[in-house]
């Protein structure tokens, strides 16, 4: 059993903000520092995790068969192929959230730590019920997500509230989907508001730019933090270096933004 | 932004949509943070209306309790029709 295990939960409130990329990517960057990572999809009934890490035909058994007592734990745990230090632990699709309590969630927790796993990352569903309250359960500390966006701040102030309720207090902030051009012109909230807003009781984890590549990178199942020359990559990366607690200074978006740009048009003019 | 627009703005002196965003969540934030439940609100109507009552005499039925929002800020008021105050003796004393 891992002493050291970090049991953390990635939430947001509001459904489509990046959740599940966030969780795959940071999950990724992690193992690529090379933690033992295991990636646990608590969005049960919606399962995306699989595909956010082209898992998804590699699946046999599930959490809920974990649960249920119809597949061992070690038997429902993907290895990853490009990395062995990442390990998913799928949702069922064919259920709902009532399918497994909290208590459940939590001995599911305690049984990968004694697999000797240094992160556990749990990919929590957007709302504010059950499937919150079980993701939530068997962790130690928490991520929110929010794109800056009013309605997506608005959730995750709720959120943090919540998470505070379950005795999670002062959770890590990760900005997602920032867009450089639109905050300098005035015409997005950048960062600072969105920290102002939220309070002093979030600390920014990290800020990851509205990049292309994570579509792209999505739609070959292959996470974006596996490309450390893309913007995304490194942003997941340094994440992944602040959570273990090394001090990375935020990166300039702005001069990035300006550099990546030329080389893809370098890039793109070659083909 | 196009540059028309950015001079447009700097001219006719609208708000960012930025700083409308940020002002428009704040708000919003602290009404959120501010709301209190229906069965919260309830009790505390019942246990206002106890205290009170063991100094006057009210009209219950006509007892007001609000969250007002106004200014930037939310405020709970409470509009408590009193019938007449009650004598020394039998004040303080719990109903």
């Amino acid at each position: 059993m891992s002493e050291t295990s970090r049991v953390i939960v990635v939430t947001s409130g509001k459904g489509g903000v990046g959740k599940t990329t966030t969780t795959a990517n940071v999950g990724m960057a992690l193992a690529g520092l090379g933690e033992k990572v295991a990636l646990m999809d608590a969005d049960i009934g919606l399962r995306n995790l699989d595909l956010a890490l082209g898992l998804e035909n590699r699946i046999v058994y599930d959490i809920v068969d974990v649960v249920e007592g119809r597949a061992k734990l070690r038997q429902a745990l993907i290895r990853d192929k490009r990395n062995q230090n990442l390990a998913l632990l799928p949702a069922a699709q064919t259920r709902d959230k009532s399918a497994v309590t909290p208590a459940q969630m939590k001995q599911v927790i305690t049984d990968l730590k004694e697999e000797g796993f240094t992160f556990i990352l749990i990919d929590c569903p957007a709302g504010i019920e059950q499937g919150f309250v079980n993701a939530t359960a068997g962790a130690n500390e928490a991520i929110v997500v929010t794109n800056p966006e009013m309605a997506s701040v608005r959730d995750a102030d709720r959120i943090i509230g919540l998470l505070e309720a379950q005795d999670l207090r002062d959770p890590m902030l990760i900005v997602n989907r920032l867009r450089v051009k639109m905050v300098k012109s005035m015409e997005m909230l950048g960062v600072e508001d969105v920290q102002e807003v939220l309070g002093s009781g979030v600390h920014l984890l990290g800020i990851v730019p509205d990049d292309e590549s994570i579509i792209t990178s999505a739609n070959r199942g292959e996470p974006a933090s596996l490309n450390l020359e893309s913007l995304a990559g490194q942003a997941y990366r340094n994440i992944a270096l602040r959570l273990k607690g090394e001090q990375v200074p935020f990166m300039d978006l702005e001069e990035k933004t300006g550099f990546m740009d030329k080389l893809r048009k370098i890039f793109s003019a070659r083909k | 932004m196009a540059i028309t627009s950015f001079i447009e703005r700097i001219f006719s002196k609208d708000k960012s949509a930025k700083s409308v965003a940020k002002d428009r969540l704040k708000l919003v934030l602290m009404q959120d943070r501010a709301s209190i439940p229906g069965h919260i609100l309830e009790q505390m109507r019942k246990d206002i209306l106890q205290v009170v009552s063991r100094y006057l005499e009210i009209d219950e039925s006509a007892l007001d309790l609000n969250l007002e929002k106004a200014d930037g800020s939310v405020a709970l008021t409470a509009n408590i029709p009193i019938k007449r105050v009650l004598p020394e003796t039998t004040a303080s004393t719990p109903k």
